[in-house]
């Protein structure tokens, strides 16, 4: 049982849950953007949770089966097709074997994933298929998918069956400006209390610069407190002396185009971190897109938490109702 | 004679030129056939061609070179 890839999209790649406890060595856990899309869409194909499953950006990529199997495409706003017929989003679909599934011009949102009966099947590193391709390890080749490329599935899925949907309400808008929860801090007392102001009340904008590594934004200038640069700091006033980044985190170089570090980012450095975007948000930042706007909403840690619990109460609950 | 809009399938910043100091892929007037590149996108620090999906001959662009554009967004049209 394969998967052939006739057009690869843009940085299609294998996604997991991620490499995760390695971070004190300086290893990013790589793994699904969209954590939500990702588990809705094993849950739709009846893998356990953290098969893997291919993550896109922008442009779909065109696969062609060449055994019967079941596929769900999640995330992102876009039209699919099988053979040439439209098929529905955040539902299983039977796939015959030669059949093609392809993508149209995304409508909302900017990563679709597509879950696949068994999962992807390439060698876990560091006990996880997720593709770090910074490094080039893990997924397929340590890459992005390629042209050519034959994808062999796993045989474990549980209960592979078409014609499972999620709710409506269980499916995530994709708004052209996106609100991000974010928890202030460990930094954030280098900004003038104005520019800290203006970092919670700008629109910012998605630059080109927006990928797996991290989002780049413009739309404001923030200035940081004077000070006497401290032993082993840099000399931008967004030095500090290095520290470890969350995944999530906030850093300003030079008060100017504030990035949001993800997923496959360098874990530490000497920019000051003025705050961190709540996990589950991470989802919502990996649905917006180069053009469109972000707004960062502040939470205290106790908002945080309960954000983070109601998601997983929300999974539990989806992943319930498709069982 | 009819005409076709080429349109962004990825947002990002448009190029009309391999290289800042080379011809433009395409020049006013010029004809162009199917799958001839006629731009370039920059987004997620890549470059990614942009390849005219008809023939005709070029009457307007809709976009300067370096403009951000998003998916969707007009680029080009030709006369068919």
């Amino acid at each position: 049982m394969s998967i052939v890839v006739h057009d690869p999209g843009l940085e299609t790649t294998v996604q997991d849950t991620g490499r995760l406890g390695h971070y004190a060595i300086g290893f990013p856990p790589s793994g699904a953007l969209d954590s939500y899309a990702y588990h809705v869409g094993n849950a739709l194909v009846g893998n356990a949770p953290g098969a893997a499953a291919l993550e896109a950006v922008y442009l779909g990529p065109t696969l062609e089966f060449t055994a019967d199997s079941v596929v769900a495409v999640t995330g992102a706003d876009i039209p699919v097709s099988l053979d040439g017929e439209p098929v529905p989003t955040w539902e299983s679909v039977a796939v015959r074997a030669g059949q093609t599934l392809a993508f149209g011009q995304l409508a909302g949102g900017a990563r679709p994933y597509v879950a696949v009966a068994g999962g992807i099947d390439v060698p876990t590193y560091y006990g996880s298929r997720s593709t770090y391709t910074l490094v080039g390890i893990g997924g397929f080749g340590g890459r992005a998918l390629a042209e050519g490329d034959e994808l062999s599935l796993g045989d474990a899925a549980v209960d592979p069956r078409a014609g499972r949907r999620v709710e409506d309400a269980d499916i995530p808008e994709h708004p052209t400006t996106a609100e991000l929860r974010l928890l202030v801090g460990l930094h954030s007392y280098r900004l003038t209390p104005d520019s800290l102001e203006r970092f919670t009340s700008t629109a910012w904008k998605v630059t080109p610069d927006a990928n797996r590594v991290g989002y780049r934004y413009r739309g404001a200038e923030l200035e940081f407190v004077p000070r006497e640069q401290p032993f082993g700091a840099g000399s931008d006033p967004a030095n500090v002396t290095d520290c470890g980044y969350p995944v999530g985190s906030v850093q300003v170089p030079g008060g100017v185009e504030p990035i949001v570090l993800l997923q496959d980012a360098v874990t530490g450095g000497g920019y000051a971190t003025l705050g961190t975007v709540v996990s589950v948000d991470r989802d919502r930042l990996a649905q917006t897109k180069t053009g469109d706007h972000t707004r960062f909403v502040p939470v205290d840690l106790d908002e945080a938490l309960a954000i983070r619990r109601d998601r997983a109460a929300r999974l539990d609950r989806v992943r319930s109702s498709l069982a | 004679m009819s005409s076709h809009r080429i349109t962004a399938r990825t947002p990002g910043v448009f190029y009309r030129r391999p290289s800042p100091d080379a011809e433009p892929y395409v020049g006013d007037g010029a004809a162009v056939s199917e799958g001839d590149t006629i731009g370039l996108i920059e987004v997620m620090k890549t470059y990614r061609e942009v390849k005219a999906d008809t023939t005709g001959t070029v009457s307007q662009w809709f976009v300067e070179n370096e403009d951000e554009v998003t998916i969707g967004q007009d680029l080009v049209e030709l006369d068919t």
